[in-house]
């Protein structure tokens, strides 16, 4: 083989490998991505801040919308299905859940918004779909979400959906349960 | 290149090995072209019996012959043995064959990865075939393999998916990298970038778009098998992961693949046009650039198969813009293609038939996809038959015919006989009538609303379902016809000449018919 050839196999086997490693690198640049423009609903926690909150909010209208993924048992629901609320102000809603089941499990709320540039201008202070819950059978909860929408937003959104699946996790590994923990966070 | 150096320095004219071990143990571009023409043609037949079952089911409403659950592994399989069986190592072989031909080099650069990457593609379909006969049956999501339906919900079996998906990579990376050196190294002197055949750029350029995108595919198969067998959750919501994330993975490998299966059509179709049409190619320099520029935007493209997932209107503009760029350079070609045919002096051997089709045909799926490039359209034909037919036309009459063009017209320089040209003709016919009845009544029942991938559907597509099953039949068993003019050529025939063609350019047709096992082994010289 000559030497020019040589050199073209080396760059491109070196290529395949990194060509790989970017399908990877393409989990967090989703996720970073994500983050930046909230556009997968996936609302992340953030800090209070009192520049925030002004008293020259308008009125929109809260959607709660709960469903249960697959066979999880568990009743869950929202206390309230509209609630009437005011940009630039925090508020609480509040979720039911109750494990209906005799055995212990383990859940985990995977949350949604919609319209997607909605998430964007929504700031989660708290809310139960940063953590896992665990209930005993039989046990109930009330689960809050502390929020504000931000008086920034775009004014032609009336109504914000928010949307949780609760998922079964019972039987989720401790690996599992570490990556989880990492990506919210 | 120590393996074609000679012990004994008075016997130049050395053969090919004798039985079996000759087509193991071959290095020699000659031998390994033709077994990849061989496999993907077996492939191609057993594809196409899938697709058989598929249409029989479909010839009437209601369940008549198979079990849903297998009509879902036939359409999965179906989809995966025509691309991975049948359409890219047809290509592989034909480049094999041609590539260095073409460009006066003696052989392959990498002449022993080109046996491995041949050879280990027969076990991949060994395995993935063979996933029929396990417990759960084969894979059943479909050959876009959506996670979570092909990881928390798929059958056992896809673990062998995963592997021969693999495998089946690791073969095209191999052919890729090797076709790369070779254009790159070993051209003979005065074959400069610019004046080489289209053929080799276009393979020249798929190799680069198969280096880049088949090791992501093989990270998405990763990462499926790390989700369903170690516990994470790249694609599971309930562990933080996220589905659409699959999608935007898996599409950012599919759409420069589905470049990579049409790219090489389009260089065999440039050859055969101009050679048909007894004129130079009109516009080589912008058949080039176009080829360039359709692979470059293939890479901003790919969220135009997920516009139903809820991406934001920014990114649905865009990328609907980016795919409708495409048909700029898509168009050049396909003006090209005319313009040289305009005022030839044509004749309309078996190649040039297909090759005419090809032009038509092929233009028809990129209207269609057109028409599903914008947003608001998409959303009404995502998943009906309409994308069924949009892709069906593009890669049979696309993407096949191109590949049934090249065999017509290479095969005298193959084995040195002539095919018979009534035969020839005749399966032209009927593949082009069969094309047509099967897959055009699909834009109508895809336009009124039937959804793709069931094995039943409403009462009001029967009378479509039922042409477009008899068109089915016809295209298939035409290819039976297919296999017996290959075998009677490579049985005898007419003898071809060197050139083969009046009006044939290039350095494959300067050697003899057939082309001895060993060409150029000293380099051509090029005035």
């Amino acid at each position: 083989m000559n030497k020019g050839a040589k050199k073209t196999l080396i760059k491109l086997v070196v290529a395949v490998p990194l060509m790989f490693a970017f399908g990877f690198a393409l989990v967090p640049l989703y996720d970073v991505f994500c983050e930046i423009t909230g556009i997968n609903g996936k609302v992340f926690q953030s800090e209070y801040s009192d520049e925030l909150v002004t008293n020259e909010g308008r009125p929109i209208a809260l959607q709660f919308i709960s469903t249960n993924n697959e066979n999880m048992p568990w009743t869950f629901k929202p206390s309230e299905q509209v609630m009437k609320i005011e940009t630039g102000k925090y508020h609480t809603a509040t979720f039911y859940v109750k494990n209906t089941t005799n055995k212990k499990m383990m859940a985990q709320a995977v949350p949604s918004v919609a319209p997607s540039n909605a998430a964007e201008h929504l700031k989660k202070l708290e809310c139960f779909c940063f953590e896992q819950q665990v209930l005993m059978p039989g046990e109930d909860a009330v689960l809050p979400v502390k929020l504000l929408v931000s008086n920034d937003l775009p004014s032609n959104i009336k109504n914000i959906i928010l949307s949780y699946t609760i998922f079964d996790i019972t039987d989720y590994s401790d690996e599992a349960m570490a990556h989880n923990l990492m990506d919210m966070e | 290149m120590s393996a074609v150096i000679e012990n004994h320095h008075d016997d130049h004219h050395h053969g090919p090995a004798k039985g079996i071990t000759r087509w193991l143990y071959t290095t020699n571009h000659k031998d390994i072209g033709t077994l990849y023409l061989w496999f993907s043609f077996a492939m191609f037949l057993i594809g196409g019996a899938m697709a058989m079952v598929i249409r029989a089911e479909l010839f009437q409403p209601g369940m008549q012959i198979v079990e849903p659950e297998f009509y879902n592994q036939m359409i999965t399989l179906h989809g995966l043995i025509m691309i991975f069986g049948g359409v890219m190592p047809a290509f592989v072989g034909l480049a094999n064959w041609l590539v260095p031909m073409m460009i006066g080099a003696p052989d392959m650069a990498l002449p022993r990865m080109n046996n491995l990457s041949f050879w280990i593609l027969p076990f991949a379909f060994f395995i993935l075939l063979s996933s029929l006969f396990m417990e759960g049956g084969a894979p059943n999501f479909g050959w876009t393999f959506y996670a979570p339906l092909s990881t928390t919900y798929a059958p056992p079996s896809v673990t062998f998916f995963i592997f021969s998906v693999h495998i089946m990579g690791a073969s095209s990376i191999m052919g890729a990298i090797n076709v790369v050196v070779t254009i790159m190294n070993m051209r003979a002197p005065g074959v400069d970038l610019m004046k080489m055949p289209l053929f080799v750029w276009s393979w020249l350029i798929t190799a680069y778009l198969l280096i880049a995108v088949m090791p992501v595919l093989a990270g998405a198969v990763t990462m499926m098998l790390m989700d369903i067998h170690f516990g994470t959750s790249f694609f599971n919501a309930a562990g933080g992961g996220d589905p659409v994330l699959f999608q935007h993975i898996f599409w950012f490998f599919g759409h420069p693949e589905v470049y990579i299966m049409i790219l090489p059509a389009f260089g065999i179709i440039s050859h055969i046009i101009e050679t048909f049409s007894r004129k130079q190619l009109f516009g080589y320099s912008s058949m080039v650039w176009a080829m360039l520029s359709i692979a470059i935007l293939s890479f901003v493209v790919w969220a135009h198969h997920m516009f139903t997932v809820g991406l934001p209107l920014a990114a649905e503009i865009f990328f609907m813009w980016a795919t409708m760029l495409i048909a700029v350079p898509t168009g050049v070609k396909v003006f090209n293609w005319v313009a040289t045919m305009f005022r030839g002096s044509i004749t309309f051997e078996t190649p040039m038939l297909f090759a005419i089709a090809f032009v038509v045909l092929f233009t028809i799926g990129g209207l269609s996809g057109l028409m599903l490039a914008i947003v608001p359209a998409d959303f009404q034909y995502h998943d009906t038959y309409f994308v069924v037919a949009h892709f069906h036309y593009v890669l049979v009459p696309g993407a096949i015919f191109s590949i049934m063009a090249a065999v017509y017209y290479w095969i005298p320089k193959w084995c040195g006989n002539m095919y018979d040209e009534r035969l020839g003709k005749l399966h032209f016919w009927l593949s082009f009538v069969g094309v047509n009845v099967t897959f055009f009544p699909q834009h109508f029942i895809g336009l009124a609303g039937m959804p793709r991938r069931y094995p039943d559907y409403a009462l009001q597509f029967a009378d479509w379902n039922m042409v477009s099953s008899v068109g089915a039949f016809l295209f298939g068993f035409s290819q039976i016809l297919f296999l017996f003019i290959v075998l009677k050529t490579v049985m005898g025939g007419k003898k071809a000449t060197g050139q083969v063609w009046e009006g044939a350019k290039g350095l494959e047709w300067t050697v003899a018919s057939p082309a001895p096992y060993h060409t150029f082994s000293t380099p051509p010289k090029i005035d």
